[in-house]
């Protein structure tokens, strides 16, 4: 099937098998490997993306479902060169270890301020419900997503 | 051109944000998986759904015939290759052969039978299921006390008891202390299968180039220089002509602390079909094949004076070993026997293990390996010693501590533990928390009908493995370091990191030595073509000893430099500081980069210097480092739901002196999760049959953000004198420290339902029904 989709402001065009999952699609037919896929199973978060401004995980999406839309990546995030505050911000932090939940933490932690500007540590700890991070222990993140806010704000 | 910058602010002790994090927030980081090569294929592994079964046959035409399908190996195919390797050696021990795909039983669900490999890795997988196999389905065993008993089905039909091993280790004067004990303490305490779940599962890349007889594996792994030698081995290629890549690592905490079949396997199926090949390991394949942790049934008694000095310890280990050993095994349940007299002072100490085979995944090393389970275990009961004789848990504990004017102290178990003050992080964190207001609290809530619990552990670790006498693969690290030319630093450890920053802390220290900008220095690892032998980053010894290493390299090659620096300014009055070399009397100066450039250009040498500004030290430690710390915890239970809420954490940890503060926070905040993890809701079930019941994140249950409470990390700081950086290892500090807090704080909660000890996890269903019982 062909597919036609807006990826991190590049449009691009490719005929896919119907099976092929939106995360592998990413990874290695457009060569976006930011996405990772940590559990085939939408539970760790690791392949988060944007999708129409909304965060949803590309691992249980078939590439084809995503016709038309308009996808972020982690590899868009930063506007010529500089870094989203998001990213500066785990940067800051300390919000990351290994680094593989890191692209679906960033894109999830910025869904969380996109939605609520301002959020308690109790609503960024439930933002982050659907993405798993293994090293960090998540105070870091909490704080990177804080530290965020608050460089909006200013 | 010279440009290397100097600069006079310390870099070391400072909460300086990590090196390597650039290439990780913008995705741009290379992990196995986003490795593409030209002409790759894919492999899939068919696996056992048994745990227990011999295999009639295996027909492999339908998924050979399948279009894109490459090959398809099974396990005669590949009985050239050797097995997979136990590295550990006990007296006596009983090693299972083990191929990299079954032969003619499966042993465990997961045990890899045959790969199949395609072009794409849906025909991989469409294919793999159509392998046909004929099983002859036997009797399992999943439960390491249901294998000892008589009767038991035998995971090795050669070894009908499924025993691997008995272990005995005795110190003092044991049955006499328990004849003149006022008091004896007995408990069974279990700490349960964990799955050490790294975000980034396991992943090869092999890629064989047959006219250079050179094999290629990119596999995320700890120890790329330890694989490189053991899957040569295995596949009989020379040494040399293995390189071994561990590129971005995804996390490990000791699961890629390991050599694995399908290491070995891809490799020998890229030298087969002479294509580069690649094969990631799914989540469900992580959860059944890569080892597990922990595994232990305990025994403990303990032994006491009525004014709470304990006279001695026994334990007895049941060490849930699974069907196999893997690297390390056998020797982790040994580490907790090393360290089950904790913090305290007693000689009397006698301990058996029995390793037990069943049919599960092997366990090895997982975060702490071994130590967790001892601090666990001492540390719960010192509680119960105390209820027992209505003592304060934090006056036991301080009574019985080793002295902080008795270091160096050999402990019961033959260590020598290096430094400590042991009441100071206790005292900090009882200080910290309010203890006499908390513990007035408490009363005045048990009046009302509430169950608060307040909890302590102070847990003791054995870091910075170690000397290579008590270790199984050589316990030194290697540091290479080069100032090249133009006067830029490269340091290449052999402490391959995987998420511990040793790009930004050895960098500080290196700056710092050397008196030149962070900038100027970039520290590589993990690639066996690149970097000097090293042994690797697990027991928290990558700063610990590689740092180390690295410290003695910067010695060297300043001792060089100076030399350097003499010749050049024509004095035998140097100092040599802030990146240059200056002349005492003149106050004349030559920059590193500019001592550097002449070493090369070697117009004029040194007396008995060669040219270049190289330097490679293997460091061999003299002992092992010894961390410690106290954690605190405050619960509230809910009577209605059993739930557990942690009102407070601290954590107070000793590791030594701090590079980077901001770097060993998150340490002990990822430890701690880990803990946690362990102590509330991580559980691997296997059922009688031999199924891993919890084989998802579905099932399997990982502190997620909203489940983990604010940690309050605070150190004391006791620098080791076993290297000149007084740094110990806080790898796995907080994972060490916390189950044992969280476990003593809710049965200190509902002790006055008289709850006396409670396994972990410590599920709400758990509680309920404690709570439900007393009443």
């Amino acid at each position: 099937m062909n597919i036609t989709l807006n990826i991190n402001g590049k449009t691009y065009s490719h005929d896919v098998e119907p099976r092929l999952l939106l995360v592998h699609y990413l990874r290695e037919v457009v060569g976006l490997t930011g996405p990772h896929v940590g559990c085939e199973t939408s539970l760790c978060g690791a392949c988060t993306i944007e999708l129409n401004g909304k965060a949803v995980k590309s691992c249980t999406m078939f590439a084809v479902q995503a016709n038309g839309a308009d996808i972020l990546t982690i590899e868009g995030l930063a506007e010529n060169g500089k870094l989203h505050k998001m990213q500066e911000a785990f940067w800051n932090e300390h919000g990351l270890q290994c680094g593989f939940c890191t692209p679906g933490m960033i894109i999830a932690s910025k869904q969380i301020l996109d939605r609520n500007p301002n959020p308690t540590d109790e609503e960024i700890r439930h933002g982050l419900e659907g993405n798993v991070c293994r090293c960090t222990g998540y105070q870091h993140i909490v704080n990177a997503v804080k530290a965020a806010a608050k460089a909006t704000g200013a | 051109m010279a440009t290397t910058t100097t600069k006079t602010e310390t870099l070391v002790g400072k909460r300086i944000r990590r090196r390597e994090d650039p290439r990780l927030i913008t995705g741009t980081a290379t992990y196995v998986e986003d490795i593409k090569m030209p002409g790759m294929h894919y492999a899939a592994i068919v696996r056992s759904p048994h745990a227990a079964a011999k295999i009639r046959s295996i027909d492999t035409s339908k998924a050979a015939a399948h279009p894109g399908v490459a090959a398809v190996f099974v396990g005669k195919d590949v009985a050239g290759v050797g097995p997979v390797p136990c590295g550990a050696s006990l007296p006596g021990l009983r090693v299972p052969h083990h191929s990299i795909l079954a032969t003619d039983r499966v042993y465990f669900v997961g045990h890899p039978v045959a790969v199949v490999v395609a072009t794409d890795r849906y025909i991989a997988a469409d294919a793999a299921d159509l392998v046909e196999i004929d099983w002859d389905v036997t009797q399992a065993v999943a439960d390491p006390e249901k294998a000892l008993a008589s009767g038991a089905p035998a995971v090795h039909p050669e070894w009908p008891d499924n025993k691997a091993f008995d272990f005995h280790q005795e110190h003092g004067e044991i049955d006499k202390a328990f004849a003149e004990a006022d008091v004896v303490v007995k408990q069974r305490i279990t700490s349960q299968r964990l799955i050490p779940t790294a975000m980034e599962t396991r992943g090869v890349v092999a890629e064989w180039r047959a006219a250079d007889r050179a094999l290629t594996l990119y596999t995320s792994t700890q120890i790329p220089h330890l694989v490189r030698t053991l899957v040569a081995m295995m596949l009989g290629l020379e040494e040399n002509r293995l390189r071994v890549v561990a590129p971005e690592v995804g996390g490990g905490f000791g699961s890629k602390l390991n050599v694995y079949a399908e290491e070995a396997l891809m490799g020998f199926v890229s030298m087969k079909i002479g294509k580069p090949v690649k094969w990631i390991e799914s989540r469900r394949e992580n959860f059944l094949t890569t080892i597990h942790g922990r595994g232990h049934v305990d025994y403990y008694e303990i032994a006491a004076k009525k004014d709470g000095t304990i006279l001695g310890i026994k334990l007895k280990i049941i060490q849930d070993l699974g069907a196999y050993h893997q690297l390390l095994t056998p020797a982790i349940p040994t580490l907790s026997v090393l360290m089950m007299p904790g913090l305290y002072r007693t000689q009397n100490i006698r301990a058996d293990i029995v390793g037990v085979f069943t049919n599960c995944v092997p366990t090895d090393a997982y975060r702490g390996a071994g130590r967790p389970e001892a601090t666990h275990g001492i540390e719960r009961m010192v509680d119960m010693l105390a209820a027992e004789l209505k003592m304060d848990p934090a006056e036991i504990r301080l009574k019985n501590f080793v002295h902080k004017d008795e270091f160096p102290f050999p402990t019961a178990t033959g260590l020598t533990y290096d430094s400590g003050d042991y009441a100071a992080p206790l005292k900090k964190a009882m200080d910290l928390a309010g203890y006499d207001k908390l513990r007035a609290e408490q009363a005045e809530a048990r009046k009302q009908g509430k169950l608060m619990g307040i909890g302590i552990s102070t847990y003791g670790e054995i870091c910075a493995l170690g000397p290579s006498p008590a270790t199984p693969a050589g316990g030194w690290e290697s540091a290479t370091v080069k100032i090249e030319p133009t006067g830029k630093v490269t340091v290449m450890t052999g402490a391959s990191p995987h998420g511990q920053g040793e790009e930004t802390t050895f960098a500080q220290v290196a700056a710092d030595e050397l008196g030149v900008d962070i900038d100027d220095i970039l520290v590589l690892h993990g690639d066996t073509s690149i970097v000097q032998y090293g042994i690797g980053t697990f027991g928290s010894r990558g700063t610990a000893v590689g740092g180390t290493a690295m410290y003695f390299a910067l010695q060297e090659l300043k001792a060089k430099l100076k030399k350097f620096g003499a010749m050049m300014l024509n004095s035998d009055d140097v100092t040599l500081a802030n990146g240059q070399c200056v002349c005492n009397k003149t106050g004349a100066a030559k920059s590193i980069a500019e001592m550097a450039a002449a070493s090369y250009r070697a117009m004029a040498l040194p007396p008995n210097t060669q040219p270049g500004m190289v330097s490679t030290y293997f460091w061999e430690p003299p002992n092992f480092t010894f961390p410690f710390g106290a954690h605190l915890v405050v619960t509230d239970i809910d009577k209605d739901t059993g739930a557990i809420s942690i009102r407070r954490y601290i954590a107070v940890d000793d590791c030594g002196n701090l590079l980077n503060p901001l770097i060993v926070d998150g340490q002990v905040h990822g430890g701690v999760a880990q803990g946690l993890g362990q102590a509330l809701w991580e559980q691997a079930v296997y059922d009688d049959n031999g199924q891993l019941v919890t084989g998802e994140l579905t099932d399997y249950v990982v502190p997620r953000a909203h489940m983990m409470p604010w940690i309050e990390s605070s150190h004391t700081i006791t620098p080791t004198p076993v290297n000149p950086l007084g740094v110990k290892g806080v790898g796995e500090a907080g994972t060490i420290g916390c189950s044992p807090a969280v476990v003593n704080s809710v049965v200190d909660a509902l002790s006055p339902l008289g709850v006396k000890h409670i396994d972990m996890p410590m599920t709400p269903e758990k509680i309920w029904n404690l709570v439900k019982g007393a009443h």
